[in-house]
């Protein structure tokens, strides 16, 4: 078994956490990872991305177009902009909440997030859109974008690991006083 | 041994590491960077590491180290090696003691640089052999066998990993502290007639250099790290390929139909009794390369040479593209060409997505350049000026809005690019942005040619106390080194009053009104004359002061704060400006420039 699994977002949103948290989950349980990053000036409000392979059989960590079974998306954009990499039955769990290039606010720019939304809707069967600010608030905690996104992305079972394992890497990666709220994130919706 | 989940200038830090390295340097550069950080993160404790004022100093204490019988490292990007090449172009001549490997991270795209050069051609032209690794764990293994092929042979050789490589993540094995190899350096042996270069030196070795490389292609072509990947069936149609494009290609490839694959680790001195070898039953031959067409030119020689009749494809001949970075797909696509098999793209079928805005960097919100920028531009609003930019996160003031940045070509360049700009246009008043580091790195020269040959130009200095783009490193301003030392800060300001410069002014660009009428005044005194802008990068010094509110009864909506200085945590919405209070640091710009005072509740970072 492998799991080709795209993250994306915005410089800054907390993606890399994130694939850190997937790779040390899959490694826990025995399976080989091969994760690539976006470092560098992209990181300072840029479009960003990481490729995260999991499983057996993987050369190299980037994935090519039309084979990740997984887009985990901080943005509604940035989820459109990586679409072409997802495979045709492929999963997009995607956070509502936009982030407006600075050049469409300047005016030089177009940014319609409800038409980014209505797209994916339109052509991803398994998509998860988390209402992000309706969440955050009710799990009391605005920095846990990333977990919250990462408990969606199990439960499209498109992932390859159960909540239990990204649990454990919690535990193994953050410090104990952040374990609840991002357990409560992890849950959300559940 | 033990399973890590390393990134892969964490796992040659750490090959580096178990090989016994002494003695470590290096200028921060993506995607370079994080080799050295971790060195001095897993320091064993006997291993001396500095981040140099830049990549000639850097090069020129790991020879020194190297010369003492030390096992030396040297990192930096690639357009670093441009730096550090005078040192390297010599000390090849010399060789070295103890084990030297110059690690040169190449970045095809290029994603974070200036150039698309490859370090391999580097190699043939300094004459030093070249280590090229495909993934995370071969670069582990195969900066451990670099030492031992440096310290074997004389020579510093390279080791040139690829974004993809030096970013790319791998569960691997690596050994425990205790089973590193231990060096036991000899120390420095006067011998004037070995380590003075003179060109009876230069002669006497470069023809030791040629004979040398030239055995070194045989015992390259036994390297287990060149081989041939057998395919299957007997195939007439073949691959050469290297780093990251190994791991593309073999992910292009089906499961049936496999043709044989040429891997070639070692590009200078090319493998050639190997590449003979593969080469001898083939009717043609792909060559999937990214930057330079290395491994193809050295085929076709080889052709040549031994007249073998195969027929070599790639970047020369249109079969691969020319430039830019290769991807999965990519090589796909170029291998199902060349193999006659149909390109069979994965990608779904799907409509046309709507609009979306390409998403660029930018300055951070708060980051104190977008106000010195702004001064700058307020200040000489309606002059006819020039500014020319430099290498860091202050080439993001090129962006729209702020738009401050009409050149920008490698780092120091601009202050005497500014020179040579006035000297033809003296009625252009000419500014030159430089970063802290960046002074150190290149500036101090430029400004003294500028001050000696009587520029006229302003000098702006955009001090934030760190290496801000590459993930805040000291420098000797900061007075602290990587080996976590407090020492003396080199001042700037004392740097440029002992060239002569009078004029020099240090001003805080978050001090919106100062900052504006500071420039005015300097940038029109004569000669040359330097405007130090000074506060800290808000990544590295998170400041503590409170966030700033748009009062929306007072907010007329004029949209002057979001379209004056494009701060990413300004948002317009219903007719109104606000702001993101997960972005706002505080830095009270805004508030500065609000034409009604509509905005409030930020502090001066103390």
């Amino acid at each position: 078994m492998s799991k080709s699994i795209i993250l994306c977002g915005v410089g800054g949103q907390g993606t890399i956490l994130a694939s850190k948290l997937i790779a040390a989950a899959a490694m826990k349980r025995g399976m080989h990872v091969e994760t690539a990053e976006t470092i560098g000036m992209a990181q300072r409000g840029g479009s960003v991305f990481s490729h995260v392979k999991i499983g057996d059989g993987i050369n190299g960590p980037l994935i090519g177009k039309g084979q990740a079974d997984l887009i985990i998306a901080f943005e509604p954009g940035e989820a459109v902009r990586q679409l072409p990499f997802l495979k045709k039955d492929g999963a997009v769990v995607v956070s509502r909440r936009p982030v407006e290039p600075v050049s469409a606010m300047i005016g030089i720019a177009e940014y319609n997030d409800q038409a980014q939304i209505d797209y994916l809707k339109k052509e991803v069967a398994n998509l998860t859109v988390i209402e992000t600010d309706e969440a955050l608030e009710k799990i009391g905690n605005s920095k846990v974008l990333n977990v919250l996104l990462l408990g969606a992305a199990v439960r499209s079972g498109e992932l390859g690991l159960e909540t239990d394992d990204i649990e454990t890497a919690i535990h193994d990666r953050l410090p104990e006083k952040l374990w609840e709220v991002n357990e409560r994130a992890l849950n959300y919706g559940n | 041994m033990h399973k890590e989940f390393l990134m892969g200038n964490e796992a040659i830090a750490l090959g580096a590491l178990a090989a016994g390295v002494d003695a470590a340097s290096g200028y921060p550069g993506t995607p370079s960077t994080e080799i050295l950080e971790t060195i001095a993160k897993k320091n064993p404790g006997d291993v001396y590491v500095e981040w140099s004022v830049n990549e000639k100093a850097g090069l020129e204490m790991a020879a020194g180290a190297s010369l003492a019988g030390a096992r030396s490292l040297v990192t930096m990007k690639q357009v670093g090696l441009n730096v550090a090449s005078d040192p390297l172009m010599s000390l090849e001549y010399i060789g070295v003691k103890g084990g030297m490997v110059i690690v040169v991270a190449d970045d095809p795209g290029p994603i974070s640089s200036q150039t698309e050069q490859d370090t391999r051609t580097f190699g043939m032209y300094s004459k030093l052999p070249v280590f090229d690794p495909s993934s995370v764990h071969e670069a582990y293994e195969m900066i451990q066998e670099a030492f031992d092929f440096s310290e074997k042979y004389h020579t510093p050789v390279f080791f040139r990993p690829t974004t993809r490589v030096d970013h790319g993540y791998e569960s691997i094995d690596v050994k425990e502290p205790s089973e590193y190899y231990q060096t036991k350096p000899e120390g420095f042996v006067k011998d004037a007639s070995k380590w003075v270069i003179f060109p009876r030196l230069s002669v006497k070795n470069h023809a030791l250099i040629e004979k040398r490389n030239a055995d070194l292609t045989k015992v390259f072509s036994e390297y287990k790290r060149n081989f041939v990947k057998k395919g299957i069936g007997n195939r007439k149609k073949a691959i050469a390929t290297h780093g990251i494009n190994y791991e593309y290609t073999l992910d292009a490839i089906g499961d049936s139909e496999v043709p044989d694959i040429l891997r070639v680790a070692t590009p200078f001195p090319f493998p050639e009794e190997l590449a003979v070898e593969f080469l001898k039953d083939k009717e043609e031959v792909l060559c999937i390369e990214e930057l330079d067409p290395v491994i193809e030119r050295n085929l076709i020689f080889i052709c040549g040479k031994y007249g073998l009749n195969v027929k070599i494809r790639g970047k020369l001949t249109g079969h691969v593209k020319p430039s830019g970075e290769n991807s999965v797909d990519s090589v796909k696509e170029d291998i199902a060409k060349f193999l006659g098999t149909g390109a069979a793209s994965d990608e779904a079928r799907r409509d046309d997505p709507p609009e979306l805005a390409v998403r660029p960097p930018v300055l951070c919100a708060g980051c104190p350049h977008r106000a010195s920028f702004y001064a700058v531009k307020q200040a000489m609003k309606g002059r006819k000026t020039i500014y020319c930019g430099d290498i860091g996160c202050y080439t993001l003031g090129n962006a729209h809005p702020l738009d401050m940045t009409d050149t920008c070509l490698c780092m120091g360049a601009g202050i005497n690019m500014a020179q040579g700009l006035n000297r033809m246009e003296p009625d252009t008043k000419a500014f030159a942005f430089v970063g802290d580091s960046t002074f150190f790195a290149s500036g101090i020269t430029g400004t003294i040619n500028a001050f000696y040959n009587q520029a006229d130009m302003t000098l702006v200095v955009l001090d934030n106390s760190t290496t801000a783009m590459t993930g805040h490193q000291p420098h000797p301003g900061t007075g602290h080194t990587l080996m976590g030392d407090v020492v003396d800060k080199v001042s700037i300001e004392k740097i440029l009053r002992a060239i002569g410069l009078t004029t020099v002014e240090t001003v805080d660009p978050l001090d919106f009104d100062t900052a504006v009428e500071t420039v005015k005044r300097v940038a029109d005194e004569p000669g040359i004359k330097a405007i130090i802008f000074k506060s800290p990068c808000i990544v590295k010094f998170k400041p503590k002061s409170g966030q700033s509110h748009i009062d929306p009864e007072k907010c007329i909506g004029c949209k002057r704060c979001i379209n004056e200085l494009g701060c990413p945590a300004l948002i317009f919405k219903g007719g109104k400006a606000s702001i993101d209070e997960t972005l706002c640091t505080g830095c009270t710009l805004c508030e500065q420039i609000c034409p009604v005072q509509a905005i409030s509740g930020g502090g001066h970072n103390e």
